[in-house]
């Protein structure tokens, strides 16, 4: 078992804590089924760093896991890390969970960007990305109201803290997903093409039961040739239904 | 926020991301300030290939930072010379070179900790608060 990256320093009133879905990817990503498939992907040490972008970071954990166990994963320690998250909260507290997690080895450290306060992957330059991470809002409940982003999206002028109603809201933002808990997810899904690395791009989307993982696994294969989607990754088994997966999405030489 | 990470955003537009002029985001009204990291060498060389030169070279000629060369240094170019004849077989030896630690300054030790990023292409202005840079757009321009 790797080591959980601490998270000790994010207040969880206004920022996702770590739950069963970011340690479902954390496992998933350091299994020795997934890594066997990263390390076939990016081992050749002579091939250009993978840049990982997680959209969506929260507290930083599941960027931060990545980052200081590059060498297990990936097999090289020259692994690039660069995050998004839409709550500028979650930006300054994820990229210190961040740099924390690297400092804490004491060789092979491998190096981390910065985090961005953006929306999904809206900033990123096309076909840039080699893996894409997102643990995104995933649950069944009414979108949060938008407009009122940019007053909560800061420490009110001339207040010391954040309000009860602004931390309300941007927790709300780290969970409810809309429609079929997939509003924010479809969003998303539609730039991945646009975004990932043309030969080696990979993508891990996590989905829950309500939100048809096998229905929004057939749509990605419709993409186009080549283009796969995989459940790599489940957790909450229940007669039969997995609560959680992770879906892997990549796109085979054709 | 590093300049490294420049070289892998543009502007956040639909209808800029095909206009050559969105990238890269030029700083404008910058406060820098230098972050130390540790030196990765091996990342330095593997990243050349995908360092955007010209554009990066442009970024530093905007922020009155010292000229980079033409042309993107060698693999060669980074480590120091008396080392480098042994082979790369020993590569825990390999000393950096002043032209490695002059580019591990530019990319990942110089931060924008204030400013704003301007896109080349519609003008729009992104602002930079204590090293985060914000992306989010209005709601007339998603």
């Amino acid at each position: 078992m790797l080591p959980t990256p601490s998270t000790s320093h994010v207040c969880y009133d206004r920022v996702y804590e770590p739950a069963e879905d970011s340690y479902l990817l954390l496992d998933t990503l350091s299994a020795a089924s997934e890594t066997a498939f990263l390390q076939d992907r990016f081992n050749n040490a002579s091939s250009t760093p993978p840049l990982v972008l997680e959209v969506g970071v929260g507290s930083g954990v599941v960027l931060a896991f990545v980052a200081a166990n590059a060498g297990t994963i990936f097999g090289r320690h020259d692994v690039l890390t660069l995050g998004t998250d839409i709550n500028s909260f979650a930006c300054r507290a994820a990229a210190q969970t961040v740099r924390d997690a690297i400092q804490e080895r004491e060789d092979g450290r491998s190096v981390f960007t910065d985090v961005v306060n953006g929306d999904l992957a809206t900033a990123m330059r096309p076909h840039s990305v080699d893996v894409f991470i997102f643990n995104p809002p995933y649950v069944p409940a009414e979108l949060p109201d938008l407009s009122c982003h940019d007053k909560y999206n800061k420490v009110p002028e001339g207040k010391k803290a954040t309000s009860f109603e602004q931390d309300s809201y941007l927790l709300e933002l780290s969970y409810a997903g809309g429609e079929d808990g997939m509003v924010v997810t479809n969003r998303m899904l539609e730039h991945i093409p646009g975004i990932l690395s043309a030969d080696r791009g990979v993508a891990y989307v996590l989905l829950c039961a309500q939100n048809k993982p096998e229905v929004v696994k057939q749509r990605i294969r419709e993409w186009g040739a080549g283009w796969m989607a995989e459940s790599v990754g489940a957790s909450g088994k229940k007669a039969g239904w997995e609560k959680l997966v992770i879906v892997r999405i990549w796109r085979n030489a054709i | 926020m590093k300049l490294l990470t420049l070289n892998f955003l543009t502007c956040a537009i639909k209808t800029c991301k095909t206009n050559p002029a969105s990238f890269p985001l030029h700083p404008r009204d910058a406060e820098l300030e230098i972050v130390e990291a540790d030196m990765n060498l091996p990342f330095l060389r593997n990243i050349l290939p995908r360092l955007m030169w010209e554009e990066l070279r442009g970024i530093c000629g905007e922020l009155g930072l010292p000229e980079l060369p033409a042309t993107p240094p060698t693999p060669a170019d980074l480590v120091e010379a008396s080392n480098a004849v042994h082979g790369s077989a020993e590569a825990d030896e390999e000393e950096p070179s002043q032209t490695a630690k002059d580019l591990h300054r530019i990319l990942l030790e110089t931060c924008i900790q204030e400013g704003k990023l301007v896109c080349g292409a519609c003008e729009h202005e992104y602002a930079v608060k204590e090293g985060v840079a914000n992306f989010l757009l209005p709601g007339h321009l998603v």
